[in-house]
């Protein structure tokens, strides 16, 4: 599936990342977990494509496809998915037409029919049950005067609609009280298989009680310091990030 | 040719015309050309000196030798890409300016609606635009002075007290004509009576890649409680010139929209102007112009609150690529009689380059203390964020791009209530922005 190999980048000349190692096989789950400044939400952009991050080292490849290579709508058609951390209001463009466009592209991308009006309504309807999604808010523009929970389950419904392989959620818990969360991790959820792969970016432990990750990865500085499995992100709720970031147990000051 | 060369040129015209007249010289109407070529000899064209002209420099159309086009033998397969299917239950066809009865197909009408050429008009019954043309289009620069002087051609559309026009009326102004750079100047009047109705589509189109100028002038009376909608469709290539002028004026209780969809043209002015001269008088103003290239589009604006309770609502959004100019000057006058306004204008444009330009300039003066106006300018460029967000869910970045566009004129399609023309307009969007 996706395995990203020591790989370096810059955001306007600072280094962000500084020589990441990851493997993710089909039907895992991974969680990077890391103090704010870490470099989370910066890997999460460089597998989907934004621009503004400069690869100086590495690569990055999906099922063995050079991603470095793509723009980020071949990246999107080739399987991979963000969710955003703070997804885009789009005034003007309907949540509905915004989605069918979007996945008939992949779908022409895969040599598919595309879905025609009536059929990608069903396909629709039957998605928006998974999430829970309110009709409404299909058919206003895209995130425009969601709030900040209904942006986050648009997303995971877009996740649910585009069935990507691998899928990468960035803080996608920022913002959620309890039942948003509860809500958007059954949308996670329901969307693993055997055949596809989630990433969870989290800078808290709480989203990991609902998705539950195969492997925890703990990003310090640009570089993975721990990996284990779904303990450790319970040991860093209770010990913090400066547990691993200063190995040598000194206490530091909150 | 410089602007005094190309003055004389045209007063010279004028003249030759003149002596060919026969009895037509000695027309009241003709008076009110005399008059206007009078004024056309003091005003001369608009130069950047006159504030408003200054940012459309009209210079560049002084390098043609413009003529009077001909008619041309079309066929109506000819103008069928240019009709809006569901809209054409009457239309009308100019070519080069000149009235086509073979092209032309109007439905029969309740007695006493009059549409029927400027021309034949003119011939027949002249006293039914006597008192109107020139009355509301102001000669206050050399274009509307040269096409008052010229004036002989163009739509009259009268519709008398309770009547009303059903369907639409297309009108078509088809300019071209190979080997030669034609000056077009339709002259076009509408005038309602009490509870009428009448929907209007203006479309501007071009047959060959010449430089032609349209010069148009129109005035649009609005009688008490009627109803009168305009969709203007500017679609010449871009090599033409077009200069446009709509004068309306609103009596009681009337409702008068007001489409200027710009694609075309080298440079387009357009001056589009209403006086809401009336109580409890609705205007609306909308416009939506993408240009590319060199285009340069110039929206100039004038509601004229004189009386009190009316609303206005103005929206113009522009879309400049490449190296391509907009201008926009709104004006809105709220007269100390005119308390109880309630006057809305907004105007927005994008920007898709770092090359391309707008100047935008709201204008409210306000002289009534019991008044609600807002206004609000706004220039910016296509929101890089959401052109990733789409992106990365797989729509490439040219349809992106298109989404996005479309999406800020969605404002505009909003207010559309007719659905074909909703449509017609969507289509011819996406087809400019490929």
């Amino acid at each position: 599936m996706l395995s990203v190999k020591n790989l370096f980048v810059k955001v306007e000349d600072k280094e962000i990342l500084k020589g990441i190692n990851l493997e993710v096989k089909a039907g895992e789950v991974h969680a990077i977990m890391g103090p704010n400044g870490s470099g989370k939400s910066t890997l999460a952009n460089v597998i989907a494509g934004k621009e503004g991050y400069e690869v100086t080292g590495g690569e990055v490849t999906l099922n063995g496809t050079d991603l470095l290579d793509m723009n980020p709508e071949e990246r999107a058609r080739e399987g991979v998915f963000l969710a955003f951390q703070y997804p885009v209001e789009i005034p003007g463009v309907s949540n509905a037409t915004f989605l069918k466009t979007a996945l008939n592209e992949i779908r022409k991308h895969k040599g598919q029919d595309e879905l025609d009006a009536l059929n990608f309504l069903k396909y629709m309807k039957e998605k928006m049950r998974v999430v829970g999604i309110d009709e409404k808010l299909i058919n206003r523009p895209v995130n425009q005067g969601f709030s900040g929970g209904e942006k986050k389950r648009n997303e995971i419904f877009q996740l649910q609609m585009l069935q990507p392989t691998l899928a990468v959620l960035d803080e996608t818990d920022s913002g959620l009280d309890i039942d948003a969360l509860k809500i958007v991790s059954a949308g996670v959820n329901s969307f693993r298989s055997k055949t596809n792969a989630v990433i969870v970016v989290t800078h808290y432990q709480r989203l990991l009680n609902y998705i539950v990750p195969d492997y925890v990865h703990v990003l310090v500085n640009g570089k993975i310091v721990k990996s284990g499995g779904k303990e450790l992100a319970l040991e860093l709720e209770e010990k913090g990030y400066d547990w691993i970031s200063n190995p040598k147990g000194e206490a530091v000051a909150v | 040719m410089d602007n005094t060369t190309i003055k004389e040129h045209y007063i010279t015209e004028f003249r030759k015309a003149e002596e060919n007249m026969n009895g037509e010289a000695s027309t009241a109407f003709h008076l009110i050309r005399k008059n206007a070529i009078a004024k056309f000899d003091e005003l001369g064209f608009p130069t950047a000196k006159n504030e408003d002209w200054r940012f459309t420099n009209v210079s560049p159309l002084f390098k043609f030798d413009f003529k009077k086009g001909n008619t041309v033998k079309l066929n109506n397969s000819d103008i069928e890409k240019y009709l809006i299917n569901g809209l054409n239950e009457n239309i009308i066809v100019f070519i080069n300016g000149i009235y086509s009865v073979e092209l032309s197909s109007i439905k029969k009408q309740d007695n006493g609606i009059v549409i029927d050429s400027l021309k034949n008009v003119l011939n027949t019954k002249p006293e039914l635009v006597q008192n109107y043309i020139g009355k509301f289009a102001e000669i206050d620069n050399g274009f509307t002075a040269l096409n008052t002087a010229f004036a002989s051609e163009g739509i009259v559309i009268i519709i008398p007290d309770n009547l009303q026009v059903k369907g639409h009326i297309h009108l078509l102004y088809i300019t071209g004509e190979e080997g030669k750079h034609v000056i077009s100047q339709p002259r076009n009047l509408i005038v309602t009576g009490k509870n009428c109705r009448v929907n209007i589509i203006e479309s501007y189109h071009s047959r060959t890649n010449e430089a032609n100028l349209v010069n148009a002038v129109s005035e649009v009376v609005v009688g008490e409680n009627s109803f009168v909608e305009i969709y203007r469709l500017q679609q010449e290539n871009e090599s033409s010139f077009h200069i446009n002028r709509t004068q309306s004026i609103l009596a009681a209780s009337s409702t008068y929209t007001h489409y200027s969809v710009t694609l075309g043209g080298a440079i387009v002015r357009n001056d589009t102007n209403i006086k809401l001269n009336a109580e409890n008088c609705t205007g609306n103003l909308y416009g939506l112009y993408l240009t590319e290239g060199s285009q340069h589009v110039d929206n100039h604006t004038l509601i004229d609150h004189a009386k009190p309770r009316c609303q206005s609502n103005e929206m113009y959004k522009g879309v400049l690529n490449d190296n391509s100019r907009g201008v926009f000057n709104g004006k809105v006058f709220v007269r100390e009689d005119a308390q109880k306004t309630n006057a809305y204008q907004s105007n927005k444009a994008i920007l898709l380059t770092s090359t391309a330009i707008i100047d935008t300039k709201p204008q409210l003066e306000i002289y009534a203390d019991d008044v609600k106006c807002s206004h609000g300018a706004a220039i910016g460029q296509l929101d890089n964020e959401a052109v990733f967000y789409l992106r990365s869910r797989g729509i490439d970045e040219e349809l992106a791009r298109k989404v996005l566009i479309r999406a800020f004129a969605n404002d505009i399609f909003e207010t559309i209530a007719n659905d074909i023309f909703h449509e017609h307009l969507n289509n011819l969007v996406f087809e400019k922005l490929k």
